[in-house]
């Protein structure tokens, strides 16, 4: 069966590396809250040893409060555990947050300045205007 | 999973469409199929740097480099742009193959925090030259391309500026090695040119960080 995604759109994974920090005035500027207005559940190709290696480079407390934050963390644990490597059953439900939960129109709000970053089309939009830099 | 053979992916490539309206300004012209292909075939086949990895491209037009390494295996992409028409057009390529494991993000690369440190194995890329308007803007997105990636970082740069960015890729830690020199069919636009098109010679180059 051949399956075809509609259209590819922001993950939570990428969600997890998003900052506002470049802007004027703004410090951490993370993580990014999301508010979300469509969002997609779509099942992929499960990849243990990419997932286990991505891990490392999360923030795991952003990641769990995103997903929570749009009801989608599922039985996903607030606390990363150890050993995870070699349990499946742990990085199944990490692949299923990171890559699996797509938000396709939202927006991203900056924790310090409010400033909204829309996201449409599943495409966030961090471009800043010239006096935000 | 099978490796497409340079062929077979060239001929794959062709079907992702490139810039409706080309903006000079940001330097939009395509990476050929050809060029493409070829390039994406070596980092596979010679350096293992695609298949199941975490790869980004920076400044990534209508995809071809982001499809290509897409379907040589990459395990996740995420493609970067300024431009929103580019990145429309990138969707609409997208959606022609059978890939999902991509994301895109409207920025400019530029401003990319340096925070991401290492998130990337690797970084691909066919930076702007620079022009009158963005000089230096090729090694700006080369700085960020190394602190993005933990591997390595393949990009195209003029071969008459290769001592520079030699040098600075040092001084930023990495280690570079020319693979390849092309010739690059720059539309005359980019001249200013009164021909349709001049060639320009360019460095295929890896930036080694391990
Ligand atoms: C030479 S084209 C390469 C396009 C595509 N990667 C390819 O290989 O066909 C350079 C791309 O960089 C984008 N670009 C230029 N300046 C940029 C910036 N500051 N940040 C992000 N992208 C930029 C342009 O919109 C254009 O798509």
């Amino acid at each position: 069966m051949v399956f075809r995604c509609a259209v590819h759109n922001m993950k939570l994974l990428t969600h997890n590396m998003l900052t506002s920090k470049c802007m004027k005035g703004v410090t951490v500027g993370y993580p990014l809250g999301i508010v979300a207005k469509d969002i997609k559940v779509s099942e992929t190709e499960f990849n243990s040893e990419f997932v286990s290696r991505i891990i490392p480079k999360l923030d795991w407390n952003a990641l769990w409060k995103a997903a929570d934050s749009i009801g989608h963390s599922g039985d996903l644990p607030q606390q990363l555990m150890e050993d995870y490597e070699n349990n499946e059953e742990f990085l199944k439900k990490v692949h299923h947050v990171l890559l699996e939960v797509e938000i396709i129109n939202g927006e991203l709000v900056c924790p310090e300045s409010g400033r909204k970053f829309p996201i449409s089309q599943g495409i966030p939009n961090m471009l800043l205007n010239e006096d935000e830099l | 999973m099978a490796l497409f053979k340079p062929k077979a992916l060239e001929c794959q490539l062709q079907n992702v469409k490139g810039f409706e309206k080309p903006k000079v300004k940001l330097e939009q012209y395509v990476t050929s199929p050809h060029i493409a292909a070829h390039m994406l075939h070596t980092i596979q086949s010679t350096f293992d740097d695609l298949e199941g990895k975490f790869v980004a491209d920076l400044g990534c037009g209508c995809g071809v480099l982001t499809i290509g390494a897409a379907l040589l295996g990459a395990a996740q992409c995420v493609a970067f742009d300024i431009d929103p028409d580019a990145l429309e057009m990138f969707t609409l390529n997208v959606n022609e193959f059978d890939i999902c494991n991509i994301d895109t993000v409207l920025c400019d690369v530029r401003f990319i925090p340096v925070s991401w440190k290492k998130t990337f194995d690797t970084v691909i890329m066919n930076p702007p030259f620079g022009t009158k308007h963005q000089q230096g803007i090729d090694l700006q997105f080369l700085h960020v391309a190394l602190n993005l990636a933990g591997k390595s970082v393949y990009s195209l740069h003029k071969t008459s500026t290769r001592k520079y960015v030699m040098q600075k890729a040092e001084s930023w830690g990495a280690k570079p090695k020319v693979l390849a020199e092309l010739r690059y069919d720059l539309p005359a636009t980019y001249k200013f040119h009164r021909k349709h098109s001049v060639d320009i010679d360019v460095d295929l180059i890896r930036f080694n960080l391990e």
